[in-house]
């Protein structure tokens, strides 16, 4: 059986998705088995959330609500833990 | 037996092995195969991430760290690898597919709109570069202690990271004034740019003159010869000027001269012993603000100048606000595309347009003044009012901190490089003067510096001593310091020019100490 997940989060990191958050970021996505793609618009373009580059290059602002979806076995446990991580501001110490 | 000639960008003598630098980068390499092709990429891509990984376990600060955690997400990315063995599968040269891919992402970097992304970029180029060179061996291409280095241009990170010995640089490119050319004089590192390279064949070793500025490839018999008895005699002069090292310098008459080092970086501090100086002249700050993922914020800074400070033990140090611009330039805070940056937005311009960049540093400035003599200094200053906003934004700082109780205002002087400072001085309300020479040189005579066929119109001649002479009269008048901080006064030829300008201190390269404190004597 094949799950679906979507959720959101609004970024308050400093400048945003910038090196050391997306780094955290795809490297938490590539821990879950499920397709896991963002935006940051729920109409899209939805990129692999798995990849620094696609992350990196959305270049998306502080303040912007980050929007997940992901599908697969694990797509629940997935969307959660990338929507903690955004609101824990990726556990970075200021 | 081959002889090239360029211009001298530190002093020294070097008889050594000659060893290119970088000759392969740019010429394609085209494997057998496809597949060879493709093992040669992965193999090249495997090294890069050991050596980042590598780096990561030594960097301190966090920004560095998550630079080198983003390149080496990068390397295990589909998005890079995928099309890059695509082209390699579809016959292009290993090196070309991966160039493809990184420039497209380059391009991409660089023209974003927000300037933390613009300065991505770079860390881009360095991922590509490192690649390519493990790709080429260059990697693995340490450079041979002793060695003769020729290469086009060197990143300064490489040039600190050899260890020279004897040896000595040889550049196609670069100036005498760029980061790397500063750092060799601080090291005593002989040094040449503008040097056609093109003619150089293999051969074994090499003589460098970087006093005369020549450099003889497979030297004969009697060019050895030479050059020994040339060595000897400069042997001899440094150890007479080490004599001087540690006496304070005096004039033949007897006036006292002080003689302070210029520092780049704080690592050039350790091999000099504050007792040998009479402080610091010029503390460049523009090392903090490079390969950085974001600028540093006031507790880095504060700790740094602190050390400086406290290094000095009570002797002035005068710590230079943040010259970026020009041929300095800063990822994500300097412009970008200016069509002449020695006249763009650089220095006390771009410091005053970026006021929260500013305001960090000087706060960070008072707050390690209390640890010693500390002075500030700001560069480029055009117009009295540059200096009297920069004097506005200290008041703020010091009145911030006030309630912390780190309260002193420091010392706010400024560098006089820009002609029409130096012609109007006295309209400034400057605690002390600071000649930048090089800067002042090449505005005046609107002759770059790194322009090795201008260097004799970018040499101090009758317009340059009078406008010295000038400063210095008003220092004298007003009673308040001026000195000299170009590399002007670590060039023993000019000492004596210096003093007869009225110039009692000289800020110089560590390496020069001693050469300059003998010069002094001998005037």
């Amino acid at each position: 059986m094949t799950d679906s997940a979507t959720g959101s989060v609004r970024i308050e990191h400093e400048i945003g998705l910038h090196a050391r958050p997306s780094v955290k970021l795809t490297q938490l996505a590539k821990t879950f088995e499920s397709k896991i793609e963002f935006s940051a618009s729920p109409e899209g373009p939805w990129v692999d959330a798995k990849s620094i580059v696609k992350v990196m290059g959305s270049k998306t602002p502080k303040g912007a609500l980050l929007h997940f979806r992901a599908h697969g076995q694990d797509a629940e446990a997935a969307v959660q833990a990338l929507v903690t991580l955004v609101e824990r501001d990726f556990e970075l110490t200021p | 037996m081959l002889r090239l000639v360029g211009t001298p960008a530190s002093p020294g003598l070097a008889w050594g092995p000659i060893f290119r630098l970088d000759a392969a980068r740019s010429s394609t390499r085209r494997a057998a195969s496809a597949d060879a092709g493709r093992e040669a990429i992965e193999e090249a891509m495997t090294s890069a991430r050991a050596a980042l990984a590598e780096l990561s376990q030594h960097v301190a600060d966090e920004a560095a760290a998550g630079i080198l955690a983003f390149q080496l997400a990068l390397l295990d990315d589909e998005e890079i690898t995928r099309p890059t063995f695509a082209g390699i599968g579809a016959g292009e040269p290993a090196d070309k597919a991966w160039r493809q891919v990184m420039d497209a992402l380059i391009q991409d970097y660089e023209t974003a709109e927000d300037s933390y992304f613009q300065g991505r970029a770079a860390d881009l180029r360095d991922l590509r570069d490192r690649v390519l060179d493990s790709l080429f061996g260059g990697a693995q291409q340490t450079i041979p202690v002793g060695a003769i280095v020729l290469a086009e241009d060197l990143a300064p990170s490489r040039f600190l990271a050899a260890e020279w010995g004897q040896g000595g640089l040889v550049l196609q490119r670069g100036g005498t004034t760029g980061h790397v050319a500063i750092l060799a004089r601080s090291r005593g590192v002989p040094m040449l740019v503008g040097v056609d390279l093109s003619r150089v064949e293999p051969c074994d070793e090499a003589l460098l003159d970087a006093h005369e500025g020549s450099l003889v490839l497979a030297p004969d018999a009697r060019s050895r010869h030479d050059f020994e008895q040339r060595r000897a005699v400069h042997v001899e002069r440094a150890r007479i000027d080490a004599t001087h090292l540690g006496a304070e310098a005096r004039m033949a008459g007897g006036e006292r001269v002080q003689v302070l080092i210029n520092v780049a970086r704080p690592e050039e501090l350790s091999g000099v012993d504050p007792g040998h100086t009479d402080g610091i002249g010029l503390v460049r700050t523009e090392f903090l603000f490079h390969a950085r993922a974001q600028l540093p914020d006031e507790e880095e800074q504060y700790r740094v100048y602190r050390r400086i400070v406290e290094w000095a033990a009570g002797r002035p140090v005068t710590i230079r606000t943040l010259d970026a611009g020009g041929d300095k330039p800063i990822p994500g805070l300097t412009r970008t595309g200016e069509g002449n940056p020695f006249l763009g937005v650089r220095g006390v311009r771009l410091s005053l347009r970026r006021p929260e960049v500013l305001k960090v540093q000087l706060r960070a400035l008072v707050r390690a003044a209390a640890h010693g003599n500390l002075k500030i200094m700001v560069p480029m200053i055009a117009v009295p009012d540059e200096l009297a906003q920069c004097r506005l934004l200290l008041t703020q700082a010091v009145r911030e901190l006030a309630a912390d109780g780190e309260a002193a205002t420091p010392p706010l002087g400024m560098m006089v490089e820009v002609p029409a400072a130096a012609l109007s001085v006295a309209d400034f309300d400057a605690d002390f003067y600071s000649i930048g020479s090089n800067d002042l040189l090449q505005y005046l005579m609107a002759a770059s510096r790194d322009e090795p066929e201008l260097a004799a119109l970018a040499s101090p001649g009758p317009a340059f001593w009078r406008l010295l002479k000038e400063i210095t009269r008003h220092g004298h008048d007003v009673r308040r310091e001026v000195s000299l901080c170009g590399d002007l006064a670590s060039d023993v030829r000019h000492v004596p020019d210096l003093l007869r300008c009225g110039l009692r201190t000289l800020s110089v390269a560590p390496a020069s100490l001693a050469a300059v404190k003998a010069a002094v004597r001998r005037s």
